[in-house]
């Protein structure tokens, strides 16, 4: 049904999306916890920077990451001198555009979720022995947990859509950088090309979806009718 | 001494203060709502730090400004029954009331599930969820949680307050009982001069 070429495309693109994802969520949590739990100056700082690329237009953020990262930017010129890497035009570049992209998604449901742990919850755990580390471990955690989940599907799906700042940031390479939104809109530049729209589209839709169903499914199994409704995700 | 506590801390606009030594049994800390007794007790559980004074427990010291000790409170061996319960809601009863045991020291554990089951007569309740507990029940288990964390005294912050009457009753006799047969030290928080006269080996009024 798909040819080689188009099952090449969909693994580049849950290549991208799942490296973006595994680097993103610990990073998006963290930023989420700081900015639920933390009293610090600058703090409406971090959250209008965390929140720049949901507003910004893509095209700016994928420039913006282009100066940050080409060879003589402050990131990209670090990296080049102490690894010898360059993400630029190459697949870890579309990744690193797809995980800014969903990360504010991230950090504002992952937020949501720690606000709504009940922080007295926190305090009796404390005076049953538990010390910091484990009340986080075995009480913040958990509670926070279908909140951490709705934010890595947003991320996922954001991530897996990524356009505008990928195209700009890494442009639209075959087998490097053309991840499933770039080749449709690359097929659309082709006429009499419909064929293969519809089956990238297609293709793009069920990704969505069974992660949507899948998270669903997890939210419903990990609490396991612990207070007798099924937890949605979104 | 089971307690010895002089404390003092500014909340806002309002001045905590409190002074009171007490032997074993029952101590109700008596006073009307906004007094600041929940704070006392949080002073004493140590989820809040006191300005100045000292808490002593059982001869401990746990608290002293002057000397700079402060001890935290996963390691003040206070179990606190809170007004809601405060039940783990992700846990079932059974993970609830081990919650505490598994983090004890084996030495510190001086009574076990079993016999705490048998006590309060939750033996029915081990694999249900804390939602579906009636508010007598959740209490039950709430204290059941706390002796089982190898708890030397016991703080209970108005532990009837969001209970029926005839659920009162229930959980005050499960109060008596634990005074009484298990000899465990209990300071004490109300507004209700009833519950206060029918528990308390002594009071203490405050505010």
């Amino acid at each position: 049904m798909l040819t080689a070429e188009e099952w090449a495309i969909v693994a580049l693109s849950l290549r991208v999306s799942g490296v973006a994802m595994a680097v993103t969520l610990p990073l998006a949590f963290a930023l989420a916890y700081l900015l639920a739990r933390g009293r610090f100056p600058g703090r409406s700082l971090v959250d209008a920077v965390v929140h720049l690329p949901l507003v910004l237009p893509p095209v700016v953020t994928g420039w913006l990451l282009l100066l940050a990262f080409g060879r003589n930017g402050p990131v990209g010129g670090w990296l080049e001198s102490a690894f010898g890497v360059s993400v630029i035009f190459r697949w870890t570049g579309a990744a690193i555009a797809a995980g800014i992209m969903a990360l504010p998604l991230m950090v504002r449901a992952i937020r949501l979720s720690i606000d709504a742990v009940d922080r007295r919850l926190e305090g009796a755990a404390r005076t049953l022995g538990a010390g910091r580390w484990r009340t986080f471990a075995t009480i913040t955690l958990p509670l926070c947990w279908p909140g951490v989940l709705a934010g890595l599907v947003l991320g996922f799906a954001r991530s897996i859509g990524e356009f505008g700042a990928t195209i700009t940031f890494v442009s639209n390479i075959p087998d490097e950088t053309r991840t499933l939104p770039i080749a449709i809109y690359t097929a659309l530049q082709i006429p009499g090309n419909d064929g293969a729209v519809w089956r990238l589209a297609g293709i793009s839709v069920a990704l969505s979806l069974a992660a949507l169903v899948l998270s669903e499914w997890l939210v419903r199994h990990g609490r396991d009718g612990q207070d007798g409704r099924a937890g949605h995700v979104l | 001494m089971s307690f010895d506590i002089a404390i003092s801390r500014r909340l806002g606009s309002r001045d905590i203060a409190l002074t009171l030594v007490a032997d074993a049994g029952l101590t109700v800390l008596f006073g009307p709502s906004g007094a600041g007794k929940t704070s006392v007790l949080n002073m004493v559980a140590g989820l809040l730090t006191p300005d100045s004074g000292h808490v002593r427990v059982d001869g401990v010291t746990l608290f002293d400004a002057t000397g700079r000790i402060d001890v935290p409170p996963d390691r003040r061996r206070i179990g606190y029954v809170f007004q809601d319960g405060r039940l783990f809601p992700h846990l079932r009863v059974r993970a609830n009331l081990l919650y505490g045991w598994r983090l004890a020291q084996p030495a510190d554990r001086w009574i076990g599930l079993d016999a705490v089951v048998a006590f309060l007569g939750i033996g029915d309740l081990l694999d249900r969820w804390p939602r579906s507990l009636s508010g007598g029940e959740a209490q039950r288990v709430a204290i059941g949680r706390a002796l089982l964390s190898g708890a030397r005294t016991l703080l209970m912050d108005e532990p009837l307050a969001s209970l029926d009457a005839g659920r009162r009753g229930e959980v005050m006799t499960v109060i008596e009982r634990v005074r009484d047969e298990l000899g465990l030290p209990i300071l004490y928080v109300t507004h209700d001069r009833r519950e206060a006269e029918r528990l308390a080996t002594r009071m203490v009024a405050m505010g």
